[in-house]
């Protein structure tokens, strides 16, 4: 294969590569925003609940050890192939970091303050919006940076199951051994999981000090 | 607990005495219900507080709290004026309030109103606890060591405070102490108790004229003698 000058090679593909990483943000986003929609009740639900910490810990954490590609593959047979699988699979994915810090970042509040709170006469619903989540909010953001780093590399392999995303470039870059498209979509994904990183950071900061 | 019983006049000061660990924070928590009582009964307005909604009664009664107890998330102001948020009173009323009784514990309202807990020194956030234990205009105050962590000079100057805030306000405290001095300041009457029961209650003359226990005598005599023996020591 003769080798194209690499701004050549960027231009041509500068169109396509858009629309990958947009379907590639897509995947993360919505996946992660499923997962802190689920993550942030089932965290403030086993905070109350002792005997359910025990199980939901466990069942998002054993979702964890399962290899990304091994999962993705034993969803197709239940929900096909495309966007929906890899949906479902990034969520999993995304849910423990946001369950686990909001459970953290709960237990983590005072007990001297949940008692300031309760003698001041706080009702439950009142200490947990007024208090308990605002003082919570640093962490349960740490835990959403987690899981949005996290899908951004996962989504990545989601393309072998048909959903899109960078990884096609990787997937086809593999298939016709071409290095420059594999990093055409390792390059891009591994940027917007540091600059996803980043910003969340700088927010999670502003929480933290407000 | 065993064997409690008192009754607390209204507009009195109530100073329960005694060493750690004597029952004397767990009888105050359990007038506003923050520990449930296993068996007995304690009225407040002449209604079992066991039959009182604990949100109500814990927002007629202000509670100052041993340690800080201010939410480190929330200004000066809106510590001061939590109650009247949780009561859903308007903004303005709120904030009008809050400086009110930010100049009434001399914390001039236009330095502090905006500054955050971590800001403030431990004398000055203890006047913020103060001040949001009176929010509500309760009756009644409960206070549970609140100047413990503070140093003399400072806690002498927050124990003037409440002396004169009584005078001002009229409440009816129920103050709990380790400390003879405090209790002696600040009590109308002192109960006296250890190891879970009243040893002695009265007012401070009664009990300095005739201590009703050994117990009751020892803790009054032991600083007279410790500073006797420090001044032989000299």
């Amino acid at each position: 294969m003769e080798e194209q000058a690499l701004g050549a090679f960027l231009a041509q593909k500068a169109p396509e590569l858009w629309a990958k990483t947009l379907e590639h943000l897509m995947l993360t986003g919505t996946s992660t925003g499923i997962a802190v929609l689920m993550g942030i009740p089932l965290g403030i639900w086993i905070k109350r609940c002792a005997p359910l910490r025990g199980p939901v810990l466990g069942a998002t954490g054993i979702v964890q050890t399962i290899p990304s590609l091994a999962l993705l593959a034993f969803l197709l047979p239940f929900l096909g192939i495309g966007v929906k699988p890899a949906l479902v699979a990034l969520t999993l994915y995304a849910l423990l970091p946001i369950v686990r810090n909001t459970y953290t970042g709960l237990d983590g509040v005072s007990p001297q303050v949940i008692e300031a709170a309760q003698g001041v006469g706080f009702t439950r619903r009142q200490q947990l919006w007024l208090v308990e989540i605002p003082l919570a909010i640093p962490v349960i953001v740490a835990g959403i940076r987690t899981a949005t780093v996290i899908c951004v590399g996962i989504a990545t392999l989601s393309a072998f199951i048909g959903a899109g995303g960078l990884g096609d470039f990787i997937n086809r870059g593999l298939a016709l051994n071409h290095t420059r498209l594999i990093l055409l979509g390792a390059v891009p994904a591994a940027i917007m999981a540091l600059v996803l990183d980043f910003v969340i950071g700088r927010i999670e900061r502003l929480l933290a000090k407000g | 607990m065993r064997d409690l019983s008192l009754e607390i006049a209204d507009g009195e000061t109530l100073v329960l005495l005694g060493s750690s660990g004597c029952g004397k924070t767990t009888t105050l928590k359990m007038i506003n219900r923050l520990i449930e009582m296993t068996h007995g009964t304690i009225e407040v307005d002449g209604v079992s507080v066991t039959e009182q909604d604990p949100v109500r009664l814990r927002r007629g009664i202000g509670y100052v709290f041993q340690g800080i107890g201010l939410f480190p998330h929330m200004t000066v102001e809106e510590n001061v004026s939590i109650v009247l948020r949780l009561e859903g009173r308007p903004s303005k009323e709120r904030r009008e309030r809050a400086r009110e009784l930010l100049t009434l514990v001399d914390l001039p309202a236009e330095h502090f109103a905006p500054r955050w807990p971590r800001e403030l020194s431990g004398g000055q956030q203890q006047r913020v606890g103060v001040a949001r234990a009176l929010a509500n205009d309760p009756a009644y105050l409960l206070m549970d060591e609140p100047f413990g962590a503070l140093d003399a000079l400072t806690r002498d100057s927050l124990q003037q405070e409440v002396l004169s805030l009584k005078e001002r306000l009229r409440k009816t405290i129920v103050f709990v102490t380790h400390d003879i001095f405090e209790a002696l300041t600040l009590a109308d009457r002192i109960a006296v108790m250890h190891e879970g029961e009243l040893e002695q209650i009265g007012t401070k003359e009664e009990i300095l004229a005739d201590p009703a226990t050994d117990f009751v005598q020892g803790l009054f005599e032991k600083p007279a003698k410790q500073l006797t023996a420090f001044r032989e020591h000299l």
